[in-house]
């Protein structure tokens, strides 16, 4: 009989019941909550006459809605402030821990969860939010749910799961300097599809995985949904110890000895059996940048344009045709003549300090270049803003040019004031290209924060292998 | 949620892979704490050639007439079909809420993304794989008809077409359950309630670290 895979423990570790027709029910360890999709999660506990199941389980904030200056002076958007009051007033009743949008913990859920300890090695962790998948960063399984569920996990600390597939993504080798986790994941993307991963817990390995830094790991996964996949994962190790070592929310002293014995075992035993695996090597891996309106749709910087005609499949062929015209590409276009005339640097993909150190480090002194419109630079959260002013890159951004902004979501989706304007051309350290999600009939290329303050102060996307030392 | 068991409606055809949730459902429509009202806006961008914002007369927008839903052959269209990947991207149950809200009952595709696919699942929606080849089909008997209907059993899990050709699907035999009896996720689930408090018990005693109070 073939071994576990890490995916297999975590389930079994969490596993209440099993059922007959299939469906098993799984217990939830940490319940993350923001203001977009809890509202109509608490109403409908709420007309049923329950409560929630545990509530110490619960972290909540706001992230998607709130604006990025000026916050002294609240949301200005009546409707965006309801749903953060009403985010407010629910955990209040209700005794949930929430980091009020003035709060310095405050931040993208994705970021904070991981910054606080409150993901920790051995969890399931949910949240309504697709790209919780971050936190398997952690050795968790952890996946976004809908509201539906949001209620599900508040009433009942359980969810009803049918068990997904296991797909191992091994990257080997050392990756390039200047070549970032972003590239390795849209590299993978590339390979595998925005549907390769569907139905599929993926685990990423290999000796790439193992040499990142917590930072990579949880870019990595918090993209695993873009590759289909609602949970991707990397198996604990000291690097995962030493990252949580001494968070707020983390265990101390004797349970901290006894909770890292736990975690040793959270790993892909050497014969676990895998239902796909897709290898690729780190050394192939260069700089990408997305040309159209799904993350699949992504190239080398070293490369082109493609052109539609050269695709077989007839839809496939419409979608591509579709992308060009929207993103206003002609095929065979060089990669490095594409000009954004705005940058965005977070989200929960690429706003934690390492992100704004590889992007500072990048501008090397110069200006944005003369046909940027705007850049912003937004920390994932207010520890991160504030760590990143303890080592001056504040001062790096601003000097070039650079918008430097308070913690939230912000331009990723768009929520907030911050989108671009139809037309618009944004290289992007976010996770999604479709149509609109920066803004109406804005356009976005989604790259490293290398590639991004690069492109922000030459013009055009350029090659950051060639600008190293 | 609704009891689900027969359906027969209009088809719509919807001609493109990777039709995400942003597309089903602008951001700016997911500011609303409510569950209903969302159907003027499903699909705004490709339906409207304006900036659609919360709280607009929808009825005064200049329509894009090139896109499906503005036809007037699918107005009655309680069927969508749809291609690869449908509903990838956000996790948000707007989408859902929004393409029920507009009137669908059912989305037909070759596959879905998963949160989607467990979103319509909690809402009464009915997503139905079919192989791309019979979905090839359905593209091609839907443009070439108007008013195209087809009609859903699900108890015998048979889609009948016009012609008297009977397709079969299949569908997780727990959610035919729910659907044809109309059940609540939540309430079966507290049946097990003893469960849940036992492996709780087990869990704080194994791993007491997970059971801080966070503040």
């Amino acid at each position: 009989m073939s071994g576990k895979t890490l995916y297999d423990k975590l389930w079994d570790a969490h596993l209440v019941r099993q059922d007959d027709n299939g469906t098993a029910l799984i217990y939830i360890d940490r319940h993350l909550i923001h203001e977009v999709t809890s509202p109509q999660a608490f109403e409908g506990l709420r007309l049923a006459g329950r409560t929630p199941w545990r509530t110490d389980s619960i972290l909540a904030v706001p992230d998607h809605n709130v604006p990025t200056t000026n916050r002294a002076s609240g949301i200005s958007d009546p409707v965006s402030r309801v749903q953060v009051e009403t985010l407010d007033q629910n955990c209040a009743e209700l005794g949930i821990t929430e980091f009020l949008m003035n709060d310095p913990r405050q931040g993208i859920v994705h970021v904070i969860g991981p910054e606080q300890g409150a993901t920790l090695p051995g969890m399931t962790v949910v949240c309504g939010d697709s790209h919780t998948s971050t936190h398997g960063a952690f050795g968790a399984l952890a996946f976004g749910i809908g509201t539906s569920d949001v209620e599900h996990v508040l009433a009942t600390q359980c969810l009803i799961l049918n068990k997904a597939k296991n797909l191992e993504i091994r990257v080997d080798g050392q990756l390039a300097a200047g070549v970032a986790a972003k590239d390795v994941v849209l590299a993978i993307i590339g390979k595998i599809g925005t549907a390769g991963g569907t139905g599929c817990s993926i685990e990423f390995s290999g000796s790439t995985l193992r040499d990142m830094t917590m930072e990579g790991r949880m870019t990595v996964c918090n993209m695993a949904i873009e590759a289909g996949a609602r949970a991707g994962m990397v198996a604990a190790d000291d690097t995962t110890v030493n990252y949580l070592s001494g968070r707020p929310y983390a265990p101390q002293g004797e349970l901290w000895d006894r909770a890292i014995e736990t975690w040793q075992d959270l790993h892909s035993d050497a014969d676990a059996g895998f239902d796909r695996r897709v290898t690729l090597d780190a050394a192939q891996i260069q700089p990408q940048v997305t040309w159209g309106t799904s993350p699949e749709m992504v190239a080398a910087i070293d490369g082109v344009v493609p052109d539609p005609d050269d695709e077989p499949d007839a839809v496939k062929r419409e979608g591509m045709r579709n992308a060009l015209a929207y993103m206003d590409l002609t095929p065979g276009m060089a990669i490095t003549d594409i000009q954004p005339d705005h940058v965005f640097i977070g989200s929960c993909t690429n706003a934690r300090i390492e992100d704004l150190r590889a992007a500072a480090a990048a501008i090397r002194g110069r200006k944005l270049a003369r046909g940027i419109k705007q850049a912003l630079v937004v920390p994932g959260s207010g520890l991160v803003k504030r760590q990143a002013e303890a080592e001056g890159l504040d001062k790096l951004f601003t000097d070039a040019g650079f918008e430097w902004r308070e913690p939230g979501c912000s331009m990723c989706l768009a929520m907030n004031a911050d989108r671009l304007a139809p037309g618009d051309r944004c290289a992007s350290t976010s996770n999604r290209n479709f149509e609109g999600r920066q803004g109406q009939g804005g356009r976005t290329h989604l790259v490293s924060p290398a590639m991004a303050a690069a492109a922000a102060v030459t013009g055009h996307f350029s090659d950051v292998r060639l600008e190293q030392d | 949620m609704e009891k689900f068991d027969k359906h027969h409606g209009v088809v719509v055809p919807l001609d493109r892979h990777n039709v995400d949730t942003d597309a089903i459902i602008p951001k700016q429509f997911l500011k609303s704490i409510k569950r209903s009202g969302f159907g003027p806006n499903l699909f705004d961008e490709w339906r409207y050639h304006d900036q659609g914002e919360p709280g607009m007369d929808h009825s005064a927008r200049q329509k894009n007439m090139d896109f499906v839903l503005n036809h007037p052959r699918y107005e009655e269209g309680t069927i969508l079909l749809g291609r690869h990947n449908f509903g990838c991207g956000s996790s948000r149950e707007h989408a859902v809420w929004a393409l029920m809200d507009h009137g669908f009952r059912v989305v037909i595709a070759p596959s879905f993304a998963d949160i989607f696919f467990n979103n319509c699942y909690k809402n009464g929606l009915l997503p139905i794989v079919l192989d791309e080849d019979v979905i090839d089909r359905l593209f091609a008997e839907v443009n070439d008809h108007h008013g195209y209907r087809l009609r859903l059993d699900l108890p015998a899990q048979e889609i009948h077409l016009p012609d008297g050709e009977v397709i079969n699907f299949d569908i997780d035999p727990f959610r035919k359950d729910c659907y044809i009896r109309g059940l609540d996720d939540i309430g079966l689930t507290l049946e097990h309630a003893g469960d849940i408090r036992n492996f709780e018990e087990k869990r704080r005693q194994t791993a007491p670290w997970l059971f801080y109070k966070l503040d």
